[in-house]
């Protein structure tokens, strides 16, 4: 069975150097004229205006943080599910119910805590309607 | 394979690891063949799709197409855009392609064809999906340019939102076989449609619905390209990307769409199951797991060139009002459902099968409704303008 394991480290291995092999053997066999025009920045052909590295908005964090609690959930979700079917043959089935639904519900409160200050929502404070309706001015989608 | 190996005379530990190593050179070969052979395929298709040739002018109907783009972006020279993280640049396709490439180990080609059976199996297919995200982070922040940063945070707020539905609407499934290795899930389905995952109970309908919505959105496909909305962000994630870096980016991603239609099959479509008389032929079992799977990615490729793409709050909306409590109510209703009928198999039986006959019908007015259309379209086409019948 840990053999089995090693499958991943081979596969792992083999992926990176396909790449890497794949890649020096192209160096030998592609042009290499640097020029400043050519590693400029593409920005629609214009000169580029500032820095790529720009602020972001903050919603990304956001979901962020909503999505590492919910992972984590799922990853506690995984084994109680494989074991379920065995707990309901041997009679156990509505109380491993009812402490997956208490488990779930704990979290539960949390999201619908996030859900109800607009967390949830991308376009905050603008409804679905407006954010089409205007022109553009308020229209803060990233 | 490692029989063969033992039998030139090498060590027992030797032949194993050089058997995974080949193993794993033949998985490789197959994934840059399919990823190559998927791009062709869908450019032959939305050719069709949308009455133009595509391409057809190398090799028979353009079928070597694929090589020739591999072997030209080889070619090309590979830059490094001014300003940019070179390292992170450098690293990010690898993480992508160890991504998608990775989820091959377990991945069952049919009964009892699988590099390695791991009793994580599904848990594994879902966490190693993730490295994808890194890469595409990576590729977004390290280029120092904007349409590729906005690509990338889009993209990864995009993967991680749509991987909660996708990871609860799977436990449904779960449920059902109680087990995550792969073939244990496999086997715990039947070869008849009515013993498919699928067509179980109304809530796995509802978790397959989840998981194919969600897989779209990982995958990056459209109704949920926005990472590469090619008209506002150029590329997104790999506009500054050049010659092998940007083929490494584009074979993972259509590499991906195999990998989702095969997990699709293989949890939800009975995978590579045969009926019982010829269960130990393995060819036919390889055979009706690349039919369905080859279905499954048609599928996605129709839906690539029939919907528009949505917006970004849409997209988010969607997935966390819709999708995530949709997923808590299908894992509910099949633990329930698995309570109140456990004991009754009859009953589980009759509503897959009524399940899948309301699948037909549903699947019979939809094909008579589109030939329907087709007709009205060709009479239109070939009958005069009205302003030309007049004159």
């Amino acid at each position: 069975m840990l053999f089995e394991f090693s499958n991943i480290i081979i596969f792992l291995v083999i992926a990176v150097v396909f790449v890497a092999v794949t890649l020096l053997v192209g160096r030998f066999l592609r042009p290499n004229n640097p020029s400043a025009g050519k590693s400029a920045v593409y920005e629609c052909g214009e000169t580029p205006v500032g820095g790529g590295f720009s602020q972001f908005n903050m919603r990304f964090y956001l979901v962020a943080f909503v999505f590492v609690i919910f992972d984590v959930e799922i990853a506690f979700m995984y084994p109680v599910t494989v074991v379920f079917k065995e707990l309901m043959e041997e009679g156990w089935g509505i109380l491993a119910l009812v402490e997956i639904a208490l488990f779930i519900l704990i979290l539960m409160v949390g999201f619908v805590y996030a859900w109800n200050q607009g967390g949830l929502d991308w376009v905050k404070g603008i409804s679905d309607e407006k954010a089409i309706d205007s022109s553009g001015k308020n229209l803060d989608i990233t | 394979m490692e029989s063969i190996l033992l039998g030139l005379g090498l060590e027992e530990a030797t032949a194993q690891i050089l058997g995974a190593i080949l193993k794993a050179l033949i998985v490789l070969l197959f994934f840059v063949t399919v990823g190559g052979v998927l791009t062709w395929v869908e450019r032959r298709l939305s050719g069709f799709m949308q009455s133009r040739l595509g391409p057809n002018r190398v090799g028979p109907q353009g079928f070597l197409q694929w090589i020739a783009d591999g072997v030209k972006l080889v070619f090309k020279e590979d830059l490094v855009p001014d300003g940019a993280d070179r390292v992170l640049f450098r690293l990010a396709p690898y993480f992508c392609l160890i991504g998608v490439f990775c989820t091959l180990v377990v991945l069952p080609w049919g009964s009892g064809i699988i590099i390695a059976d791991l009793n994580v199996g599904l848990f594994y297919f879902i966490s190693i999906t993730s490295l994808v995200v890194i890469g595409v982070l990576m590729a977004g922040w390290s280029s120092n340019n904007k349409w590729s940063l906005l690509g990338g945070m889009r993209a990864a707020a995009q993967i991680v939102s749509y991987e909660i539905p996708v990871g609860l609407g799977l436990l449904v499934p779960i449920l059902i076989s109680g087990t995550l290795s792969m073939q244990g899930i496999m086997a715990s389905q039947g070869w008849l449609p009515w013993d498919w995952m699928l067509f179980k109970s109304p809530f796995t309908v509802l978790s397959f619905f989840i998981f194919f919505v969600g897989s779209l959105a990982e995958a990056n496909r459209i109704p949920f390209d926005l990472p590469e909305a090619e008209s506002e962000l150029v590329s997104g994630y790999c506009t500054e990307y050049t010659g092998f870096r940007y083929a490494v980016f584009f074979l993972s991603e259509w590499a991906n769409l195999f990998v989702v239609g095969a997990l699709t099959t293989v949890v939800y479509l009975g995978g590579g199951n045969l009926p019982g008389m010829i269960s130990g032929l393995w060819v036919v079992s390889l055979l009706v797991f690349f039919l369905k799977t080859g279905l499954v990615v048609f599928l996605i490729i129709w839906i690539r060139w029939t919907l528009p793409r949505f917006r970004i709050d849409q997209l988010m909306k969607l997935s966390w009002k819709y999708l995530l409590p949709a997923a808590f109510l299908a894992f509910f209703g099949q633990a329930l459902w698995m309570l109140l009928t456990w004991k009754l198999p009859l009953v589980q039986l009759a509503m897959a099968v009524l399940i899948f006959l309301t699948f037909l019908v549903l699947l019979y007015l939809f094909i008579k409704r589109v030939s329907v259309n087709i007709k009205e379209q060709k009479t239109s086409v070939n009958s005069p303008l009205p302003a030309e019948a007049g004159k």
